[in-house]
């Protein structure tokens, strides 16, 4: 028992309580919700060296033992996770700081912040799979409020397809799981995983296995299901598209990690051959769409949806390097992501626009922007030594151990073509001289408050790159825990279990 | 629609429903009901007086901005858990006063913490609705 898993789950609803009552003094309501997110990351880290230290923890909320109640369970996948949405939630809540003066008047953006952000901790962290379902419904909610927020046309039509898709997602997953509780009679993923093992049709089992796979498949941009991500988060405001770009898809990544690792073993030849051809039309299909683009944050959209598919190939192959090569993607894409989202708001800020062929002269004007950009967009595309090249170095080599050598030269080829987008982007932004209309970019200078968790973000990303031993090790020990899921299991159900 | 009928009726059904709320609320925790349930149907009372009176007279009746009342509601459903932490046990874990079992204890609030939550979201989206 340890209440330390509960902490990034409380803090944000705390901090949304406070922010609701405090809903006439917006400058306060600010203070609280950086100070809030400032404690969420705090407690991360707290959880997280307390799993690097002493193994899998879990809590058996309201003392009700599992799987009769629900628990939550961090193992090293999760606590890194949690990591990276705290570090994502501190710096989109400093961007937010300087934006909201500029285009974000009405109050309640700090409570959905906060309950976004409780949402996707509490994702993370269950061990319950209807929990799951009840985080995503959180998660949606908080993230239809957010995506709705300056109430553009644009924006609407986006969020409209946004959430009717994920509604249907979230109904897939409903279905997926009244159907799994009427096989089994448990939906703890713990005991699901025993109680699967024991099930005589394999083909039921399957059958509910791929609407799992749809349901997450939605959330997380896969092909073909990807289709209402590029249409929603380019409209929002900056430090919003920057969260959703880090996390949301993520989080359905993350699902299909986890159920994909611990309940729906039964038949891998099955599933996770539908996955692998699944990764590669995802990595392919997100590319292409890039490069038909022609506004920053489109382009970066698309490029979500192919990174997507290079962490499913790390799932799909199902070797411990392959796991290892998609935890360690996830944790550099989502701070890469976030940060080239950032970096597009401060272009916006200079230029005016995102139109590319509006923009130009960037890299004379403001240098050090251009140095900001450098660094996301080609660890993005995997230059070394930069987070994204061990990153891909990962998934290739595994794909070509596993003697998957198509799939291989698949994740090469994105590669190349993302390299291709990202030069675009730069040609078009930084280096092509500016336009004759439009502002005089040497004149405004961003707000301290959007360039710092810019930095930050940059810092880490090359962090991540120099220093990459470290948190390939964490990688790799999380790949482990998921490729032995029975230590997962005695942890949750302590012995032999009911 | 100012239908004399109609707000006589209100006034007479909307007290009763105020009542079945708080019952259901009540009875939620060992049988049927609970504060979600519960917050529905005093939404529906609520809903009569806007109908009927219009809705500036729920905004005078709340004397509780919608969206202060779920702060509220989410602050006290948070704070019956960390009762529970406070006794040295896991997050959410039932606290009783006195412990040998009488019918008060965390769960009951946090229940009237669900049902403020719920409350305060339909009648937020409610009231906005009926005043564009």
């Amino acid at each position: 028992m340890t209440n330390l898993l509960i902490y990034p789950i409380l803090l944000p609803f705390a901090t949304a309580v406070g922010s609701l009552l405090l809903w006439r003094r917006p400058a306060l309501q600010q203070t609280l919700s950086l100070i809030g997110s400032a404690g969420h990351l705090a407690a991360c880290l707290f959880l997280l060296a307390a799993v690097v230290q002493d193994g899998i923890q879990v809590l058996a909320v309201g003392n009700w033992p599992a799987p009769y109640g629900i628990s939550l369970v961090a193992d090293h996948l999760s606590v890194l996770m949690l990591m990276v949405t705290g570090i994502l939630g501190t710096a989109t809540a400093l961007y937010a700081r300087g934006e909201m003066a500029i285009s974000l008047r009405s109050q309640g953006f700090h409570a959905l912040f906060q309950v976004l952000i409780g949402g996707i901790s509490g994702a993370f962290l269950t061990g319950d799979l209807f929990n799951l379902y009840v985080w995503f419904e959180v998660i949606l909610m908080a993230s239809f409020g957010l995506i709705i927020w300056g109430q553009g046309r644009a924006q609407f039509v986006g969020a409209v397809r946004y959430v009717v898709i994920n509604l249907l997602a979230t109904l897939l997953f409903l279905l997926g799981l009244a159907l799994l509780y009427g096989l089994t009679g448990t939906l703890n993923m713990a005991h699901l995983h025993q109680q699967i093992m024991t099930q005589e049709s394999h083909g039921l089992v399957t059958a509910v296995a791929f609407m799992f796979m749809a349901a997450f498949g939605i959330k997380a941009g896969m092909f073909p299901l990807f289709f209402w991500l590029p249409a929603s988060y380019h409209t929002p405001p900056i430090a919003i598209s920057a969260l959703f770009a880090g996390m949301l898809t993520k989080v359905g990544v993350y699902a299909l990690i986890r159920t994909f690792s611990l309940v729906f073993l039964h038949d891998t030849a099955t599933t996770h051959a539908v996955l692998l051809v699944a990764a590669g039309l995802t990595m392919v299909t997100g590319v292409l769409g890039a490069a038909a683009q022609n506004e920053f944050r489109r382009i970066l959209s698309f490029h979500i949806i192919s990174q997507v598919g290079y962490m499913l190939l790390g799932l799909a192959l199902w070797t411990p390097l392959a796991l290892a090569g998609a935890v360690f993607y996830l944790v550099h894409h989502m701070i890469v992501k976030a940060n080239l989202f950032l970096v597009s708001g401060l272009s916006r800020d200079c230029s005016g626009t995102l139109e590319l062929p509006a923009m130009g002269g960037l890299y004379g004007a403001k240098p050090f922007l251009a140095v900001l950009f450098f660094i996301p967009a080609f660890s993005l595309a995997g230059f070394p030594p930069l987070s994204g090249f061990w990153a891909k170095l990962l998934v290739i080599q595994s794909s070509l151990e596993a003697e998957h050598y198509t799939v291989a030269a698949v994740a090469v080829l994105v590669g190349l073509m993302t390299v291709y987008s990202m030069v675009k982007i730069w040609i078009e932004a930084f280096w092509k001289p500016s336009p004759d209309f439009g502002p005089d970019q040497r004149a405004i200078v961003p707000s301290a408050w959007k360039i710092a968790p810019v930095c930050a973000l940059a810092l880490i990303t090359l962090c991540i790159g120099i220093g990459a031993e470290p948190v390939y090790q964490l990688a790799d020990t999380a790949a482990r825990e998921l490729m032995a899921p029975q230590v997962y299991v005695r942890a949750v159900l302590g012995g032999a279990g009911p | 629609m100012r239908s004399v009928i109609l707000k006589t009726a209100t006034r007479l059904v909307s007290a009763l429903v105020m009542v079945l709320a708080v019952y259901l609320l009540w009875r939620g925790h060992h049988a049927p009901g609970g504060g979600f349930i519960a917050a529905l149907v005093a939404a529906t009372g609520f809903a009569l007086v806007a109908l009927s009176e219009g809705p500036a007279a729920v905004r005078q009746g709340l004397r509780l901005r919608p969206s202060h009342m779920m702060g509220a509601g989410l602050g006290l459903a948070l704070g019956s858990g960390v009762i529970g932490m406070l006794a040295q046990r896991p997050f959410l874990t039932g606290v009783w006063w006195p412990p040998s079992g009488v019918v008060v204890g965390t769960p009951l609030l946090f229940d009237t913490g669900v049902f403020m939550v719920v409350l305060g979201a339909i009648l937020s989206v409610l009231l906005a609705l009926e005043e564009t």
